[in-house]
């Protein structure tokens, strides 16, 4: 095989004085931003929208379906392509403006990646609510809780911690679904992948490297939620993924 | 909004229709291929050989961990490496052909994944029987777990291609022309955004939401063998 294998690459100067491993780091960061702060958009969001989808107002249960419908139904980076060049322009032509010019790239691509993921979140959530006896609500409602207290203080604690499983394999894909932000030029790891294979064709190397480092992001990330599960474990319950997907 | 303009999508149709095309040829390819190297990944994962195990469990943990986009852009790069290294020449490949290796690659880990489970679903009972009548390995595999395997799995490998469908979108990295590419060209040279990624959202909404829905009766239909 004529490849010519350069490990030391990594350490050449750029163009913009940094070094290439820099490039990388600050992909790793960038990432590790946008997808963490995509999770807590999706997991409120997701969270409501599953909840809303258990109440008994048929009003709120449409709202929430269709949310999930739409959500899950168009691809992750037409929708990217929707928020960033078609949502401009159908809002009020100031706030598109601003939201063209002003509004940093990230907050977008935050916004758009965690709504997409809040409609997976919302299956989870419902499956979760869904999985726990309806005796838990007449419970509740028996000893005088209104239907927003059965869920804080009854089913939602239940539920979360029956889903959690699922909801870290959600939490490891956004790691994956961050790479499809690059298309709108997020700085993250896979947009430094493709630069740096631009600069300097070292395909291999780079191509272990990244694909090193989405498995740590992956790994760590299913090891914080591991001890999450461990430690918020109900006793009794063989918590597997009951009503997952 | 009052000036959206259908005359782009119109005149732009048999463009978007070929990328529609290529989407689509894409996916059934992949489902094929992904579906049954995939079912192979199974059987080796399940075997009683540690090295067909690892090799197995090493491949779907890789290619599950990895975003399909980077898997994308690594193999229209890596693909030409290794076929000049086989062949001497050099044999440059194009994205769009590409793409059907990669997706049935990339595919078939988590199509295995599925099948694994399906194969797990079927009671020892019936591996055991299979072996009482004097079924070889393969004869039972064959005839008694996979064909139930499969039918127990079928909505779940169908929902897996619904999703495969809407990744195709992500050729958009090596620049092939799917459904999602060609309106993205369109958009280049007309400037009409709002236009051409409206008509790619409604479409792909309304093929995957048909389809999700038809998978959803089918599930019910196919439940009643418990």
């Amino acid at each position: 095989m004529n490849y010519h294998w350069d490990w030391m690459f990594f350490f050449q100067e750029t163009d913009d004085g940094l070094k290439y491993y820099d490039w990388i780091l600050s992909g790793l960061g960038w990432t590790t931003f946008v997808s963490l702060a995509s999770l807590a958009v999706a997991l409120i969001l997701g969270s409501a929208l599953g909840v809303m989808r258990t109440t008994p107002k048929r009003w709120l249960v449409g709202l929430g379906d269709a949310y999930v419908d739409l959500f899950r139904n168009v691809p992750l980076i037409v929708q990217l392509f929707m928020w960033f060049f078609v949502v401009p322009e159908l809002v009020p032509e100031k706030l598109g403006l601003w939201m063209k010019q002003d509004l940093p790239y990230f907050v977008i691509a935050i916004v758009g990646l965690g709504l997409y993921t809040a409609a997976r979140i919302a299956e989870q959530v419902k499956a979760g609510i869904n999985s726990l006896s309806r005796g838990q609500r007449f419970a509740g409602l028996a000893l005088g809780f209104t239907e927003w207290q059965t869920y804080r203080y009854v089913r939602l604690p239940m539920a979360y911690r029956i889903v959690l499983p699922a909801l870290t394999s959600e939490a490891m894909n956004i790691f994956k679904n961050s790479a499809v932000t690059y298309a709108v030029g997020i700085l993250e790891l896979y947009f430094q992948y493709k630069q740096i294979i631009e600069k300097t064709s070292q395909v291999l190397e780079i191509t272990i490297v990244v694909t090193m480092a989405y498995f740590i992001l992956a790994f760590v990330m299913n090891r914080i939620l591991a001890f999450v599960e461990a430690r918020t474990r109900v006793p009794g319950l063989i918590v597997g993924q009951k009503g997952g997907k | 909004m009052s000036d959206f303009d259908f005359s782009v999508i119109t005149q732009n149709w048999a463009f978007l229709a070929e990328g529609l095309r290529y989407t689509l040829q894409v996916t059934v390819t992949a489902m094929i291929g992904g579906i049954l190297i995939g079912t192979v990944l199974a059987l080796m994962r399940l075997s009683s050989i540690a090295p067909l195990q690892w090799f197995a469990a090493g491949y779907v943990n890789v290619f599950r961990s990895v975003p399909l986009v980077q898997v994308i852009l690594a193999f229209y790069l890596i693909i030409p490496l290794v076929l000049q290294m086989i062949t001497g020449k050099s044999t440059p490949i194009g994205a769009a052909n590409s793409a059907y290796f990669t997706f049935t690659i990339f595919e078939a880990a988590y199509y295995s994944e599925i099948m694994r489970s399906g194969i797990q679903s079927i009671p020892k009972g019936q591996i055991a029987a299979g072996y009482a009548l004097g079924f070889t390995y393969g004869q039972t595999m064959r005839h008694v777990v996979l064909p139930q395997a499969f039918r127990n799995m079928l909505p779940v490998l169908l929902t897996q291609t619904i999703i495969l469908f809407q990744d195709v979108s992500l050729v958009y990295a090596i620049g092939a022309t799917d459904f999602f590419g060609a309106a993205d060209k369109i958009t280049q040279r007309d400037l009409r955004p709002v236009e051409m990624y409206t008509t790619v959202a409604v479409v792909y909404f309304v093929i995957c939401f048909t389809l999700s829905r038809l998978v959803k009766r089918l599930q019910s239909r196919i439940a009643i063998i418990r």
